[in-house]
C-alpha cells in the first residue's frame, strides 16, 4: 500500500513573543515549516534557539508568558492559531501527541502506567477501557518492553528510565496520532539505554506512518532519526536540508561549526614513572548506602597534573567514588591517600587545608550556586574562608578569577546566578573551586547539561587551567566524546567495580573489555546508517542486553 | 417611589447597558446581578434597603478609588525596584498596604491623634456619640475613639512582638533541625509534637493562670505556643534547600553549621516565611483578642480591642453597634494583612498570569 504523503502540518511565518521586564519581546522571528505525513523532521540548535517553543507551537500551544503574535499553524487544513480552546483540546492527545524530555517528571507518580495510557483514548471516546488496555499491551510489545502483559500495572518509579521513556512513547501512540512531537526524548538517558529508545521510536513511527517533529541538540541522534533537518539559532532558521545532504554539505557557517564540534582534543600526557607518589590514591574502597553495597573494592591513582576520566552508566558508582574522596560518604573499607598520607574518612574530621586541596565542580550549575548570592560573593567566600582576604584585596582576587574564567569582572561581579546562562554558571562554579587554590578538582558531569558548543568552551577552559596551574582532574562522565578530548587515563566502572583502567590511547584501541566495548559502540555517530547497522550487528531484540552478552566488536 | 429610587435604578440600568456595549463581561454580570437583587430587595424591603446597598457599594468604590490612588502615587514616589513591584500589585494588595500603614500610624502617634487619654473618663457611661466623643463612650464613660486608637498600639504592638518572637524561636529551631538532621532533628521534632498535642487555647489559659497575666508573660506564652507551627514550616522549606549542591559545597569547604544556616539557607526561605509571618500575625492577633475577651489577656485599664468588645457587649441587646467597632477594626486588619500575604505568596511562587 503506498503511504499517504500529503502535507500534514504547515507553519507559515510564525512569530512568538515572550513577556519579560514588562514588555513583549519577539523570540521566534518568522519560521516556516512543512511536514508531510510519515515524515520525521529534526529541529536542532543550542538552548535558547527556540526549538521547544516551535515544537509546542505546532500544537497551537505556548508556554506561560508567551504568545503567538503572527503567522499561521495549519494542521490538516485547520488553523490552530485561530482555533478555539476546545477545538485545540480535541486535537491534543488524539491527533497530536507530545513526548517530553523527562518521562519521570511527566508521568503522574500516583497512577499506574496503563491507567495513564488509557486516559486519552477514553477521554476522546475512541476505545473502551478493555480495548485500550489490550492496545496498550500490544504497543508495549512493539516497543520491546520486557513483560508487556504486566509492565503497565506498575507505577512509574518501578520501571527504569529507558523503559519509562518507551512507555511514554507508547502512551503518545495510544490514539494513533498523525503527529508526535518528541522533545529531547533521550537526552537524559545513558548511551546504552538511548539506543533502545531510539530504535523503538524509529520503528513505531515507521509502522504507523506517523509524522514527527524531533527536537534535540544531539546531531548524531538527529542523523539516525530524521528525514530532514532544520537548524535554528536564536529564533531564526539557519538552514534546512535532507539529512544526508545536510551532514555531507552543510552550507552555513553556523551549521559547519555545529558539525565541527568535538574537534577539541589535546595531547595525552605520559604516565609518570613507576613509584612516584600519586596525588590521590584510592585504595580498595568499598561503600554502602545503608545495607545496599554500591562500591566494591575500587582502586585507582590520580597523578599530579593528570586527568583521569571515570566512565560508566548511571548507577555504576562513579559519583559515589567522588563522595568517598570528598568525605561525604565514609567508605566501609579501604582508604583515600592524599600525597602519601591517608585522609580521615569523614570530611568533618579533615583539616581546613585538606578540604582546600580537593575541590568539586557539579553537574547542575543551577543547584550548585546559591541563587540569592551575587557572583562576587560566591567566588569571594572561599578566598575569605581559606586565605582570610578582606576588602580591596578580596575584590582584586575575585576580579582576577573572573578574568581567568573569561567573564568580564565589572559586568558580572554584582549579578545573581539567575541572570547567567548555563555555560556562564558552570564557569562561576569553576572559579569558586579555583578560589580555594586546590591541587585536585573533581568534575562531576560538568558538561552533560550543556550544549555542545558551550561544553567545548568549558573543556578548553579546564584544559588551559590545568596547564597554567598544574591541576589534577577526576572527570566523571558518561559521555565518551568528552573522555576522548580531555582524558589522560580512563577508568571504566560498572556496578560499583572497576572494569577496566589504563591510559586513554590503550583504552580506545581494541581489544576492549566487553563492557567497555558496549559503551564505545553505543555512542551515536554522525553516519545516518549507524543505528541500522548497529542493530543488525547486535540483533534487533533487546539491543543492550544482547550486546552485553555477546560483545562482538565492530 | 422616591427620587432616590428612580436615580438608583436609572444609574444601574445605564451602567449595565454601557458595560454590555463596551463588552466588559465581568462588570456587566456584576451590575446586572445587582440590578436583579435590588429589584427584589426594593420590592420586599422598600427604599431603605436600597440606600444601604448604595452606601455599601459606595464604600467599596471609595476603597477601590483610594487604593488605586495610593498605588499610583507609590509608583511615582518609590525608587526603581519598589515602583516596579507596586505597578504589578493588585488593587487588593494596595488596599491592604494602605490599611496596614494607617494602623501603624495610628499606633505610633496614638497620643497625638487621640483627643483624650487612654483611661480618661470623659462623660457618662455608654454616652451616645456627639461632637466631643465621636464614637460615644464606653461602660465607664471613656472615649471610645481614643481607646480604639490606643488599642491599635497595644493589640497590634503586642501581636507583632509575639509573632516576631515565635518566628525567631521557630525559624532557628527549624533550620537547626533541617541542617543538623539525625538525633537533633528527632529531639526537636518530638518536643514540637508534644506542644502541638495540647489544644492551644486551653494550654494558653493554663499557662497564664500559672505564671500570671502580665504583658511579658502573655507575649512569651503565645510565642511559645505558636513557635511549633513555624518550626514545622521552616524545617520543611529548609529541608528542600539543604540537599542542594551549594550547601554541599559549603559543607565541604569546612563552613560551620551556623554560617550555613544564616548565610546559605536563610536567604532562600525568606519568601515563604514572610508570607507565613503575615498569616501567623493574624492568628496571634485573634488569639490575644480571644484571651482578652476571656479576661486573661491584656489587663484593664489598658485599651485593647478584644476586651473592648467584651466590656461593651451589653450594648448589643440595645441595638447599638459600638461593641462591633473594635471587632471591625480587628476584622479589617486581618483582611488587609491577608490581602498583602496573598500578593507576596503570588510573587514568591513566580506565577506570571
Amino acid at each position: 500500500m503506498p503511504k499517504d504523503q500529503s502535507v500534514l502540518l504547515e507553519i507559515r511565518d510564525l512569530r512568538i513573543e515572550g513577556y519579560s521586564d514588562e514588555q513583549w519581546i519577539e523570540i521566534i522571528h518568522g519560521i516556516d515549516l512543512t511536514l508531510h505525513r510519515g515524515e520525521v523532521v529534526g529541529l536542532i540548535g543550542e538552548s535558547g534557539a527556540g526549538k521547544s517553543t516551535i515544537g509546542l507551537a505546532a500544537m497551537g500551544f505556548t508556554r506561560d508568558g508567551c504568545r503567538i503574535s503572527d503567522g499561521t499553524v495549519e494542521f490538516d487544513g485547520m488553523d490552530l492559531t485561530s482555533a478555539t480552546q476546545s477545538e485545540r483540546r480535541a486535537l491534543r492527545g488524539k491527533r497530536i501527541a507530545y513526548v517530553a524530555q523527562s518521562a519521570a517528571a511527566s508521568f503522574n507518580p500516583a497512577h499506574k502506567l496503563i491507567d495513564q495510557h488509557t486516559e486519552a483514548p477514553l477521554l476522546h471516546k475512541l476505545m473502551t477501557k478493555a480495548e485500550s488496555q489490550a492496545d496498550a499491551v500490544e504497543l508495549y510489545r512493539r516497543l520491546r518492553l520486557p513483560n508487556p502483559e504486566d509492565i503497565g500495572f506498575r507505577y512509574p518509579h518501578q520501571v527504569s528510565g529507558g523503559q519509562l521513556q518507551r512507555a511514554m512513547t507508547a502512551m503518545a501512540m495510544s490514539c494513533r496520532p498523525d503527529l508526535i512531537i518528541f522533545d529531547e526524548p533521550t537526552t537524559a538517558l545513558d548511551v546504552t539505554t538511548q539506543i533502545e529508545v531510539l530504535a523503538a521510536i524509529r520503528d513505531i513511527v515507521e509502522q504507523f506512518n506517523t509524522a514527527a517533529l524531533y527536537i534535540t541538540h544531539d546531531l548524531a541522534v538527529v542523523a539516525q532519526m530524521c528525514d530532514r533537518i532544520k537548524v535554528f539559532l536564536k529564533g531564526d532558521e539557519v538552514e534546512e536540508a535532507a539529512t544526508r545532504e545536510m551532514l555531507e554539505h552543510p552550507k552555513e557557517e553556523y551549521t559547519k561549526s555545529l558539525w565541527a564540534v568535538r574537534s577539541f582534543q589535546r595531547e595525552q600526557k605520559p604516565r609518570p614513572p613507576e613509584g612516584s607518589t600519586p596525588l590521590v590514591s584510592i585504595r580498595n574502597i568499598s561503600a554502602a548506602y545503608g545495607d545496599v553495597k554500591v562500591l566494591n573494592d575500587v582502586s585507582f591513582d590520580i597523578h599530579p597534573g593528570m586527568t583521569v576520566a571515570v566512565v560508566g552508566e548511571s548507577g555504576s558508582g562513579k559519583s559515589t567514588t567522588a563522595r568517598c574522596i570528598t568525605g561525604l560518604l565514609p567508605p566501609t573499607e579501604g582508604e583515600i591517600m592524599f600525597n602519601g598520607t591517608a585522609l580521615p574518612p569523614r570530611y568533618q574530621d579533615r583539616t581546613k587545608d585538606q578540604l582546600r586541596q580537593a575541590q568539586m565542580i557539579y553537574q547542575m550549575a543551577d543547584t550548585a550556586l546559591n541563587p540569592k548570592k551575587t557572583i562576587g560573593e560566591i567566588i569571594g567566600r572561599p578566598l575569605q574562608f581559606y586565605a582570610g582576604l578582606r576588602g580591596a584585596d578580596l575584590k582584586k582576587r575575585v576580579d582576577e578569577l573572573l578574568d581567568q574564567i573569561e567573564l568580564e569582572p565589572s559586568k558580572y561581579y554584582h549579578r545573581l546566578p539567575s541572570e547567567l546562562s548555563g555555560g556562564q554558571k558552570q564557569r562561576v562554579g569553576i572559579a569558586r573551586s579555583l578560589a580555594a587554590e586546590p591541587s585536585f578538582i573533581i568534575c562531576d558531569e560538568v558538561t552533560s547539561a550543556l550544549d555542545q558548543l558551550v561544553a567545548e568552551g568549558i573543556l578548553r577552559l579546564l584544559d588551559r587551567l590545568q596547564k597554567d596551574l598544574g591541576l589534577a582532574y577526576m572527570f566523571i562522565t558518561h559521555d565518551l566524546a568528552t573522555v576522548r578530548s580531555i582524558a589522560d587515563e580512563v577508568v571504566v566502572m560498572k556496578e560499583g567495580k572497576v572494569v577496566e583502567a589504563g591510559p586513554k590511547d590503550v583504552m580506545f584501541r581494541p581489544p576492549h573489555h566487553p563492557y567497555t566495548d558496549l559503551l564505545l559502540s553505543s555512542v551515536p555517530e554522525m553516519d545516518p546508517d549507524w543505528l541500522t547497522n548497529l542493530l543488525n550487528e547486535r540483533g534487533v531484540d533487546n539491543v543492550g542486553e544482547a550486546a552485553a552478552a555477546s560483545s562482538g566488536g565492530n | 417611589m422616591t427620587a432616590f429610587t428612580i436615580i438608583y435604578f436609572a444609574f444601574l440600568i445605564t451602567a449595565s447597558c454601557a458595560a454590555a456595549f463596551y463588552k466588559y463581561k465581568s462588570a456587566l454580570l456584576l451590575l446586572f446581578t445587582l440590578l436583579c437583587v435590588s429589584l427584589l430587595a426594593g420590592l420586599l424591603g422598600g427604599s431603605g434597603v436600597l440606600v444601604n446597598i448604595a452606601i455599601g457599594f459606595g464604600l467599596l468604590a471609595a476603597a477601590g478609588g483610594i487604593s488605586y490612588a495610593f498605588r499610583e502615587s507609590m509608583v511615582q514616589i518609590l525608587p526603581g525596584e519598589g515602583a516596579k513591584l507596586m505597578r504589578t500589585a493588585p488593587l487588593t494588595a494596595a488596599f491592604g498596604l494602605l490599611v496596614i500603614i494607617t494602623y501603624v500610624i495610628a499606633a505610633v502617634f496614638a497620643p497625638v491623634i487621640a483627643p483624650f487619654g487612654e483611661a480618661e473618663v470623659v462623660g457618662a457611661s455608654f454616652a451616645p456619640a456627639d461632637d466631643v466623643m465621636i464614637l460615644g463612650g464606653d461602660q465607664l464613660g471613656r472615649d471610645m475613639f481614643s481607646r480604639l486608637i490606643y488599642g491599635a498600639r497595644n493589640t497590634v504592638g503586642i501581636a507583632m512582638m509575639t509573632t516576631a518572637i515565635a518566628f525567631t524561636i521557630g525559624t532557628i529551631a527549624g533550620l537547626v533541625a533541617a541542617s543538623a538532621g539525625g538525633w537533633v532533628d528527632q529531639v526537636l521534632g518530638r518536643i514540637v509534637d508534644t506542644l502541638m498535642a495540647i489544644p492551644q487555647l486551653i494550654f494558653a489559659l493554663l499557662l497564664l493562670t500559672i505564671v500570671g497575666t502580665s504583658v511579658v508573660n502573655l507575649t512569651l506564652v503565645i510565642a511559645l505556643l505558636y513557635s511549633p507551627l513555624i518550626f514545622r514550616l521552616a524545617r520543611a522549606v529548609a529541608g528542600n534547600i539543604v540537599v542542594m549542591d551549594y550547601i554541599e559545597a559549603a559543607r565541604l569547604r569546612g563552613e560551620k553549621t551556623w554560617y550555613i544556616i544564616a548565610r546559605e539557607v536563610l536567604p532562600n526561605i525568606t519568601a515563604p516565611l514572610a508570607a507565613e509571618f503575615g498569616l501567623r500575625f493574624c492568628f496571634v492577633f485573634l488569639a490575644i483578642s480571644a484571651l482578652s475577651f476571656l479576661g486573661l489577656g491584656i489587663q484593664p485599664p489598658t485599651a485593647d480591642w478584644g476586651s473592648m468588645v467584651r466590656e461593651n457587649a451589653t450594648l448589643i441587646s440595645f441595638g447599638e453597634i459600638t461593641p462591633l467597632i473594635p471587632a471591625a477594626a480587628i476584622a479589617l486588619l486581618t483582611v488587609a494583612v491577608n490581602f498583602v500575604v496573598d500578593w507576596m505568596l503570588h510573587i514568591s511562587s513566580g506565577l506570571k498570569e
